[in-house]
């Protein structure tokens, strides 16, 4: 039954026995196979996707050359940067204080904190777009102010998964550490800053990489918080789709997965693969 | 250890509190009552919408078209979400049963996807589906290799390949989400597997059930916590999507965030649009309420 089987498979060994292993294949080809074509056809010396005519980087220089496109993953990187950051801050403490503390309405305001995880991100576009639209937001701020929509927008978002990785850390913190450290004289803040920091940071690593990918991702509420002057990635990579399949779109995708690939192997060389797989 | 009353330490409190509850209340709940206001408001000239009290759009939203968008949407969402249960199941057994060596690189590898920008799967995976595509050339291929097997041994060959059209229908859509929401599914499924006690698979085995009987009668029912909540969190964005419809989709595929943008977008009807998010809304609570309501059933017992 086993494929490259050296010993005979035990009974609970599922991933050993071939129907197992094949199921695995099938499904990471049908994973990745889009991606890996994709990525090789931005190498691709024709207008049109369909047949390989010889090597070329062209495209990336067109992409790379295409000022729009540049600005706008420049936007969607800054975006991403402050979400994330802010993201950390908001998420930690509201973590904090869902973990730390009782306190009247808790379990109103638990569930109103992660209910932007639930919310579809439909409702969520069309409620800040609305939102931005009746406070007046201005749209005609100079780089990098005229991104505070977008960036509200997806903090809004982003937290709440901050919030729900630094929770589930937090339960296996012993609070007697803590203690200890009152005891030894240590304040408040510096309780938080070297006891309950440098324990909950899987959890940040993890919460960061999430925000991060989480804004970089986002299409949906983007698409209805940009003003008419403010691209992201996303939204410019849409409105390319849209208009034509060109090799060039290939380049600048080709481009983001490497981008998301480093991401997550700094992520991993900082914590592990274990500790990032476990807080998910 | 206990909880900390928040009044013991109301300095501490209100340092972590104060950021949050200013945040959730000014950036997501002021946005979310101004989107239920609307729903009561109505149309005067292009820009003008009056808080009129009206239950018009909700009362045009129970118009067939929209009933039959809302009905669509929830079983295009179910039929991605049983998809993605039937292939995501035996992964997360793999994954759980790997060795320690290798769990790890298989978790990533289900991740990594996960992690990539959803515009982008969804454009590898419309070159793919085109016409000219791999999916049809890679059939096109074995459609003529039948014919010639068949000629080879003296029937009549196979009519010409004709492309068949994999974009811009409802099998696109259904495709589109089963790719973009399998990590998803099998990630929670992957956390209830593993803390699954084995040594109960073990005894089942011992005592004479087979691999799929235990599978059935053991594994599922005690990881049932984590299927649920695998198919809640595959469920609700699937219902929810807009981009792999309008992407991928034809012009019969509309799902219900599609007739939602286009309210504010093309048909410039804020206060119908509104009225539709917080229909969507509605559902998303239901399914909610029938899973907390599903978990309390075992502690009655």
């Amino acid at each position: 039954m086993a494929l490259f089987a050296r010993t005979p498979v035990a009974p609970l060994e599922y991933s050993r026995t071939l129907w197992m292993r094949l199921w695995v294949g099938a499904v990471m080809v049908f994973l990745y196979a889009p991606l890996v074509v994709l990525m090789i056809f931005s190498f691709n010396d024709s207008k049109r996707n369909v047949v390989w005519r010889g090597f070329t980087t062209k495209y990336y220089e067109k992409a790379l050359g295409n000022d729009q496109l540049v600005e706008a993953l420049i936007n969607s990187l800054t975006i991403a940067a402050l979400a994330t950051l802010a993201s950390l801050v908001l998420g930690t403490l509201a973590a904090v204080m869902l973990w730390r503390f009782r306190f009247p309405w808790k379990g109103a305001i638990d569930g109103t904190i992660s209910l932007p995880i639930i919310v579809p991100e439909i409702c969520l576009g069309v409620a800040f777009l609305m939102f931005f639209a009746a406070v007046g937001w201005p749209t005609d701020l100079v780089w990098p102010f005229n991104l505070g929509a977008i960036t509200i927008a997806h903090i809004t978002f982003c937290f709440p998964f901050v919030t729900m990785v630094v929770r589930s850390r937090l339960a296996s913190f012993n609070r007697e550490q803590e203690e200890a450290a009152k005891d030894l004289g240590a304040s408040e803040g510096q309780v938080f800053r070297d006891v309950l920091i440098p324990h909950i940071k899987p959890a940040l690593v993890a919460g960061a990489l999430l925000s991060f990918t989480l804004s970089l991702d986002d299409f949906v509420i983007t698409y209805f918080t940009s003003g008419p002057d403010t691209i992201t990635f996303p939204v410019k990579v849409y409105s390319m789709v849209r208009f034509s399949v060109t090799p060039e779109v290939n380049a600048a995708s080709t481009l983001l997965i490497i981008l998301t690939v480093i991401l997550t192997f700094v992520a991993l060389k900082a914590q592990g693969v274990k500790a990032i797989a476990e807080t998910h | 250890m206990a909880e900390q009353d928040w009044k013991t330490s109301k300095r501490t409190f209100a340092a972590v509190s104060l950021p949050t509850l200013f945040w959730v209340v000014v950036f997501f709940l002021v946005p979310m009552a101004i989107v239920w206001l609307y729903s009561f408001g109505e149309n005067r000239g292009l820009t003008d919408i009056e808080f009129s009290g009206t239950l018009n759009n909700y009362k045009r939203a129970t118009e067939w078209l929209y009933i039959s968008i809302f009905g669509k949407s929830f079983a295009v969402a179910a039929l991605v979400t049983l998809i993605c249960l039937i292939i995501g199941f035996p992964v997360a057994m793999a994954i759980t049963f790997a060795s320690e060596k290798w769990r790890p690189w298989l978790l990533l590898g289900i991740m990594l996807p996960f992690w990539t920008n959803l515009l982008i799967r969804t454009y590898a995976l419309m070159m793919l589906l085109g016409t000219q595509g791999f999916a049809n050339k890679g059939m096109g291929a074995l459609w003529e290799g039948t014919s010639w097997i068949k000629t080879l041994v003296g029937l009549q060959p196979l009519p010409t390949w004709e492309p068949v059209q994999l974009l811009f229908n409802n099998f696109a859509v259904v495709f589109g989400l089963v790719y973009v929401h399998l990590p998803f599914m099998v990630l929670p499924l992957y956390a209830a597997l593993d803390r699954l006690d084995r040594s109960l698979i073990e005894a089942s085995l011992d005592l004479g059930a087979g691999h799929f009987r235990t599978i059935m009668r053991i594994v599922v029912p005690l990881a049932a916590p984590g299927i649920i909540a695998g198919v809640m969190i595959t469920l609700i964005p699937a219902l929810g999507a807009y981009l792999t419809p309008d992407l991928m989709g034809g012009t019969d595929s509309q799902m219900i965030a599609n007739v939602i943008e286009r309210q504010f977008k093309k048909a410039n009807d804020w206060p119908f649009g509104a009225a539709l998010s917080f229909l969507l809304i509605y559902a998303m609570f239901a399914l909610i309420a029938i899973q907390s309501m599903r978990k309390k059933v075992p502690e009655v017992r």
